[in-house]
């Protein structure tokens, strides 16, 4: 143990014993360093294996799901559409801009590496308060500069994805992002060395010091030496990132690429023994074979170096000249390092000298670690908050309910994406929920990430399970039917019972809602250790659950689009569920109350339901109910499309005690749709065909959204909602409007 | 009608520039790798956006210097069409084949977004088919699209018309609110005295199908038919 510390290690006693074991001998630094690399939380899913094989992975879209660079699901005609998301929360928690930037090459590479273009990203982005933390706004506005410098100069539109804000992001805030790619199911490549003799080729970048001990940096929490540890960060190069994504795709159309693997977490270490561990054979390399940015590295900095913008090519023996002429027209560096083997074996040289001869699959297959589970006592306490009183100027509450970060406009983020490169982007950010993208093939995809920390924390069962409801009511507001997820679980640390028992419990909720609605996951990610040690605190569990919805023809997508006359219908009950929601925390500062429940069997009639509406093209419009509940969905819908509502609330089905419940309830299951008034009655029909209840609440009309509740009446004009919603964000960020 | 649209390394608007003149249009276009040399057999040449060579020093600047360009001078020389988009018209300006300089927005960030922009020359061999004073719909998206020049220079633009498209609002009037990125007088293109070398910052590739803009109009399409001569 004592050189596990010299070493900077984090691997534990337990584990240097298995290896020992496993060797038969004592391992040597370099072995020691590499098993490190791969056995960290972030490569090896050690603490998660058990809980996320609860997850459904197969469907009739799905042709590859997790353990793979990207999931792969069939999307008609031949073409594929590819999927992956990763986080990068450590890096950018202390180099913003590198780390958020970064985080976009790593999965571009790894969209890349199943030989599919890179064709849209979302960004998922959580930090603290930027009303008060001016390290937050710091944050915020640099981690959206790094993600725009590099989406932007790669060409890779960046067409979504979600801000939310919370105290508990203060110090670790969280940079996710899912990448999405399209091929031909014919060019699929994967990230296996299946035939010795084969040629191991390092493509990219040169092997530097940047980015040493990521994996492990990634998987501990932070301290405040984290600061100085910035060498842990790699350096972003969006133009190399470019030239390679050309050069691969180049490259795979010869038909003689026959592996592929990103070099992420755990660099070389990890890459080269999950090729080898997966294709079922050796691997045997040459370090001074490695083009290195600093000469006198060590063998140990070569191996686990997290040096940006490379790739591992396994090329058919003989073939080798036909794709490294294609590296020299992009002005790709390469270099041939070395050789698949029939052994079984990782084997490192120095020229002729063995460093390491270890089996692949002891490489690649850290022991899991079964950890214990228990459930906070805040949980059961916080359910029992009393109620806040109801405000008396509910006009004035609705305005400074939009105008909460987490609710208003998040224009000042995506008009620093291209969101419009590719001219694929067919409903763009700022018009509805969801992206919808078109396919070569002439059907179209919709894209969304949702996540709801608030939710999470005081129910993590229930909040996750609804933020995977939240994210397949967006795709069906657009049109499309929700057809795969992936999942991103980022909690504290995992030998912290308490964190553990949240996280077990947001798998279950995810899991169970998969079975039910019958959509399986493809990939996902898992991030512990989101805790710092200054606060001794962990961040709010946060699963974020990305959600591809898939239509056959452009004339089922709907668009959140209301124009005068249009009827207004609200599709589900309103239930007095408060807890987590924008209202108590933002508007009360009340952290409590039970959250949105989700109904399994409703959803599944949900989900048939506005399949039905849609494909008899009934809606003209649809948004679904979720952060700030009813009123702010009503005045988005106003704000985008410039029109006035006379909103009835006495007709909105609830079960609520109060006008203010009615109003700011997050109860899941819930759309708004507009409708011309002649479809209105077979609206309400096929709802109560599936026992949902269905009610036509106001229609399009004057310039104010007014609600009309009994002899009272709550009026905001729409020009002042647009200015409340619209100005927060600029206006923090110290912006002219 | 054959259109060469130039690959620099680090383009990225190349390939949808293509799909609009071959998927679109119809018309014959090669994608021309920037060191393959020639661009002889072409009738035509479209630089289209990106960020060549990252946009390193200065956005267009190495790519300026790209053997391909003595080709595309050559061909603005002849009097053919050359189109710069977005990193292309900064390509054309360091190249010294249009007049300007393109700078870093005035809010200091990259903007993407749908903007107004009103015809002020229609005599080019790309606004043929629009009327002066016609309010077209595209986009923008870039970080370095601040149009500058100095006073003796901005006097001959307006001496040669070669002001071609400005920034404004829906109904076509001037305003600080409708100039995104800060440029001298919301000039978004400019073009050669000759009228067949036109630089813009906005993307009209993007604005060419009706599907994938917020208006369903397709008024970038028109830039395209114009240079093609296209009839209809």
């Amino acid at each position: 143990m004592e050189r596990v510390k010299q070493l900077k290690l984090n691997l534990t006693e337990e584990e240097v014993e298995h290896l020992r074991l496993e060797l038969g001998r004592e391992p040597n630094d370099l072995e020691l360093a590499m098993v490190d690399a791969e056995w960290s939380e972030h490569c090896s899913y050690k603490s998660s294996k058990p809980l996320l094989k609860l997850l459904p992975t197969q469907g009739r879209y799905v042709i590859l799901g997790p353990g793979y660079d990207a999931g792969v699901v069939d999307v008609g005609d031949g073409y594929i559409l590819t999927a992956h998301i990763e986080s990068h929360n450590h890096p950018s928690a202390i180099d913003p801009y590198g780390g958020a930037a970064t985080g976009v090459g790593g999965i571009l590479r790894d969209i890349l590496c199943v030989g599919t273009r890179p064709i849209a990203l979302l960004d998922v982005l959580r930090f603290g308060s930027i009303l008060t933390s001016s390290h937050s706004r710091w944050l915020f506005k640099h981690v959206v500069r790094g993600i725009s410098d590099y989406g932007n100069c790669v060409g890779v539109p960046t067409v979504g994805g979600e801000v939310e804000f919370d105290e508990s992001f203060e110090r670790n805030c969280l940079v996710d992002v899912v990448c999405f790619g399209v091929g031909k199911r014919s060019d699929l490549v994967l990230a296996e060395a299946r035939y010795p003799g084969d040629s191991i080729i390092l493509v990219g970048g040169l092997t530097g010091r940047d980015g040493l001990h990521g994996s492990s940096f990634a998987s501990a929490v932070l301290t405040e030496e984290s600061e100085q540890e910035r060498s842990a960060v790699q350096i972003p190069d969006p133009f190399a990132e470019k030239m390679i994504i050309e050069a691969t795709l180049e490259a795979i159309a010869t038909g003689r690429v026959r592996g592929l693997k990103d070099l992420g977490g755990g660099g070389l270490s990890c890459g080269l023994s999950e090729i080898a561990a997966k294709g079922g054979t050796g691997v045997e390399v040459d370090l001074t074979k490695v083009p290195l940015r600093e000469e006198d590295m060590h063998p140990i900095e070569i191996m686990i170096s997290e040096s940006q913008e490379r790739m591992l090519f396994v090329v058919e023996s003989g073939y080798e000249e036909e794709v490294t002429k294609i590296f020299r027209k992009y002005g790709v560096r390469y270099s041939i390092i070395g050789k698949v083997t029939d052994d079984k074996y990782v084997t490192i040289k120095k020229g002729e000298t063995v460093l390491t001869r270890i089996r692949a699959d002891l490489l690649a297959n850290a022991p899991i670690i079964y950890r214990n589970a228990k459930k906070p006592a805040y949980i059961e306490e916080l359910k029992k908050v009393p109620k806040p009183d109801e405000p008396r100027d509910l006009a004035k509450t609705l305005i400074q309910l939009i105008s909460l970060p987490n609710i208003a406009s998040k224009q000042w983020v995506y008009e620093q994406y291209d969101h419009e490169v590719g001219i694929n982007t067919v409903f763009k950010p700022g018009q509805t929920g969801a992206a919808v993208l078109r396919l070569p093939n002439g059907r179209f995809i919709a894209i969304r990430a949702d996540g709801n920390s608030k939710h999470c924390y005081l129910d993590p069962y229930n909040g996750a399970a609804g933020v995977f409801a939240e994210a397949c009511r967006n795709v069906l507001a657009v049109g499309t039917e929700p057809i795969a997820m992936l999942d991103h679980l980022q909690f504290g640390d995992p030998s912290n019972p308490e964190v553990f028992w949240t996280f077990s419990e947001s798998v279950k909720g995810i899991a169970d809602y998969a079975k039910n609605l019958n959509i399986p996951c493809i990939g996902g990610k898992v991030s512990f250790y989101n805790e710092d040690k200054v606060s001794g605190k962990a961040i709010k569990p946060t699963p974020v659950i990305a959600v591809i919805g898939l239509a056959e023809s452009f004339d089922v997508l709907t668009k959140c689009y209301f124009d005068a006359g249009t009827r207004i219908l609200i599709v589900g009950e309103t239930r007095p569920e408060l807890g987590g929601s924008e209202y108590y925390e933002g508007i009360h500062g009340l952290v409590g109350g039970v959250v949105p429940q989700v109904d399994f069997d409703y959803e599944k009639r949900l989900h048939k339901c506005m399949l039905k509406i849609i494909n008899l093209r009934l809606a003209k419009a649809i948004e679904d109910i979720s952060k700030g509940g009813l009123a702010a969905a009503l005045a988005e819908a106003c704000i985008k499309s410039s029109v006035g509502m006379v909103i009835d609330l006495k007709k909105v089905p609830n079960t609520c005690e109060r006008v203010d419940e009615i109003l700011f309830a997050e109860t899941h299951g819930r759309f708004i749709i507009g409708a011309d008034r002649y479809n209105e009655e077979r609206i309400k029909e096929i709802c109560a065909s599936f026992n949902i209840a269905c009610e036509t609440i106001g229609e399009v009309r004057g310039d104010e959204l007014a609600f009309e509740i009994g002899a009272k009446k709550v009026e905001v004009r729409v020009e002042e909602l647009e200015n409340a919603w619209g100005s927060t964000i600029p206006k923090l960020m110290g912006d002219e409007i | 009608m054959r259109i060469a649209v130039i690959v620099f390394p680090g383009s990225n608007c190349d390939r949808d520039v293509h799909h609009v003149l071959t998927n679109v249009l119809g018309v014959e276009a090669d994608l021309v790798w920037h060191a393959d040399g020639s661009l002889k057999g072409y009738d035509g040449v479209i630089l289209p956006g990106g960020f060549s060579y990252g946009d390193y020093l200065r956005a267009g600047v190495i790519a300026a210097f790209s053997p391909i360009m003595r080709e595309v001078r050559k061909m603005a020389e002849e009097g053919k069409p050359v189109l710069g988009i977005c990193n292309g018209f900064q390509v054309l300006v360091e190249s010294g084949l249009l007049p300007g300089a393109l700078m870093r927005n005035v809010g200091l960030k990259f903007v993407c977004k749908w903007v107004n922009l009103r015809v002020e020359n229609n005599e080019t061999l790309f606004t043929r088919r629009y009327v002066k004073g016609q309010v077209l719909r595209m986009p923008i998206a870039h970080n370095e699209g601040r149009y500058y020049i100095d006073p003796e220079g901005l006097k001959e633009l307006k001496e040669h018309n070669q002001i071609v498209f400005r920034y404004t609002e829906p109904d076509g009037t001037l305003s600080e609110r409708s100039n995104p990125n800060g440029s001298l007088e919301a000039i978004a293109g400019v073009c050669n005295r000759r009228g067949n070398v036109l630089g813009l910052m906005p993307h009209p590739e993007r604005a060419s199908e009706a599907i994938l803009s917020p208006y369903e109009t397709i008024d970038g399409l028109e830039i395209f038919k114009s240079m093609l001569d296209l009839g209809g």
